[in-house]
């Protein structure tokens, strides 16, 4: 009976909680329809017109055309560098291989504002930082370890055996990797780049340190509306928080149509 | 030839890594007005007004990592078996994970905002003047909140869940009560888990900015150690005082982190249950 009682608690609290998700998320969708919206449940008037001067004001085409841009960057340059480290690391042991795991694994632990400032002051001493240039090389910091590791269990799942038979019967290395490899790693490859890709749009702290007035991404201008609440309508800053949150969700759930999330199971430790 | 497939990468983290590390250490100790001294580090810690976003800090991480942490084991340890809608719960849970700090920060704003749907229901619940919610101490730690739970739960769920279940039944068949099993079973097994997500939570908590700027008061009551960093290095231009400060935040980080994982090897089954994430 008591056990009863806990569960209907906790079934409450989760209840709770998904609705003020919905609440917040919500809010934001309903706030960039609004004509005028004061202290009532739903805004009088409904519009669509926050859209188009949110487009016009925040000058979203060049904003949306730098996200794009850096998305697609760092999520090329994560697996290229990424994928022939994955491999290595899913094939072979060797000493300092401990090391090695922990240098990827440092990037995705310590808070990108510790190691961001760092960072910045060093690529704006080298004039990279405030370029587009500056916000891809910074993002791809821990972007490229992220691939690896999304990438290393699918890398151990291919039988090393394939590569052998074709080796044997006479294939060279590049064509191993071409027709066996290539093939069999694609749908890590999907996942990584799906994954670096949804993460680099969304990701706030390293862009933000590092771009300047033309190289801001959608969440960097979007930050910088909101900080300057009360210079625009309210309405028109949440109408661009709702292309942010279209944006991150089509990209989501592209990844979630080609994704199986229980392919992902970090192993980083074989042993244990 | 085999280091030819790692190299690349290897050189990328040691050029944009590890070195800007190396040198914000290194300039930390190099003062704007010459010379190698812990000048920075003690202007910092000596000054109240910059010392204090530490205790800040501090007031706001270790509250809502503690908070987070223990309903996201309640709530993982009662759902360990599964649940009704456990789809839809789980797509409510990744949104604010996906949609980040900023957008969460802006509907937070809003939704318990002094005109938002929070406080309408407030009012008709018959609370006369509810307190503000947004724009002080509260607003960060209701971000924080949002945006960890899920995150903490997530993992912990795979952990629990990950537990064989026949230890278990087991326990019960013995005549243990369902406290007795959680404490005496259950617990030892999962508490390496909850320590990993404890330090993770208590890391990106103690990190916190953006929700801090959005939701807080960053010129008074939630200014954090990661606002005076920014502020030294983007508004006074102080390249050396802001290594300091990020060196001193990344220290009370790794402080906090070895603390916990000082706790979880002191556990006595740290290596027994670490059973693959959600084998349901």
């Amino acid at each position: 009976m008591r056990g009863g009682l806990w569960r209907f608690c906790v079934s409450l609290f989760v209840l709770g909680f998904v609705v003020n998700v919905l609440g917040v998320v919500g809010h934001v969708v309903v706030s960039s329809f609004a004509k005028r919206w004061f202290a009532t449940v739903f805004p009088p008037a409904l519009t669509s017109e926050w859209y188009a001067y949110a487009w016009h004001e925040f000058q979203l085409d060049q904003v949306l055309g730098v996200t794009l841009v850096v998305a697609g960057a760092v999520t090329l340059g994560a697996l290229l560098l990424g994928f022939p480290a994955a491999y290595l690391l899913a094939r072979h042991d060797f000493p300092g291989k401990g090391a090695l795991l922990l240098l990827f694994f440092l990037p995705l632990l310590i808070p990108q504002m510790t190691y961001g400032i760092p960072l910045a002051t060093t690529l704006y001493r080298y004039r990279i930082g405030g370029t587009i240039g500056g916000v891809i090389a910074a993002n791809l910091v821990p972007m490229l370890p992220l691939a690896v590791f999304v990438l290393l269990p699918f890398l151990e799942q291919i039988s090393v055996s394939l590569e052998w038979a074709a080796r044997v019967h006479g294939a060279s290395r590049a064509h191993v990797f071409r027709r066996i490899v290539l093939p069999l790693a694609r749908p890590g490859l999907l996942t990584a780049g799906l994954l670096v890709l949804v993460n680099t749009v969304a990701n706030f702290e390293l862009t933000f340190l590092l771009s300047g007035a033309g190289s801001q991404t959608l969440v960097v201008a979007l930050y910088y509306a909101v900080f300057a609440a009360g210079m625009r309508p309210i309405y028109a800053v949440d109408a661009m928080a709702v292309i942010y949150m279209a944006l991150v969700l089509l990209v989501l759930l592209l990844a979630l149509r080609f994704v199986r999330p229980t392919q992902m199971v970090f192993r980083l430790d074989h042993r244990s | 030839m085999k280091a030819l497939f790692v190299l690349p990468s290897v050189i990328y983290l040691l050029i944009m890594f590890v070195y800007p590390f190396g040198y914000g250490i290194f300039a930390s100790l190099h003062p704007k007005s010459g010379g190698f001294s812990v000048a920075n580090y003690a202007a910092f810690l000596l000054d109240p007004w910059q010392a204090r976003t530490l205790w800040v800090t501090a007031s706001i991480a270790v509250p809502i990592t503690v908070l987070t942490v223990l309903l996201a084991v309640v709530v993982a340890y009662t759902m360990r078996r599964g649940i009704r809608f456990e789809r839809a719960v789980t797509t409510a849970l990744v949104l604010p994970i996906a949609l980040g700090t900023v957008l969460v920060a802006e509907g937070i704003n809003g939704f318990y905002g002094p005109k938002g749907w929070f406080n309408q229901l407030l009012l008709v619940a018959g609370v006369a003047e509810p307190s503000r919610l947004t724009h002080n101490y509260t607003g960060v730690m209701i971000a924080l909140f949002v945006q960890h739970f899920p995150f903490c739960f997530l993992m912990l769920l795979g952990y629990i869940s990950g537990v064989d279940p026949t230890l278990e039944q087991s326990a019960r068949v013995l005549g243990a009560r369902p406290w007795a099993v959680f404490r005496r079973v259950l617990w030892p097994l999962i508490a390496p888990g909850v320590a990993v997500a404890f330090a993770l939570v208590f890391v990106m908590n103690f990190g916190v900015f953006p929700s801090a700027v959005l939701v807080g008061q960053p010129a008074g009551a939630t200014r954090t150690v990661a606002i005076a960093a920014y502020q030294a290095a983007f508004e006074h231009y102080d390249m050396p005082m802001a290594s300091a400060i990020a060196v001193v935040m990344g220290g009370c980080q790794l402080a906090g982190l070895a603390v916990i994982l000082f706790l979880r090897q002191r556990m006595p089954a740290t290596g027994v249950a670490t059973v693959g994430a959600g084998k349901r």
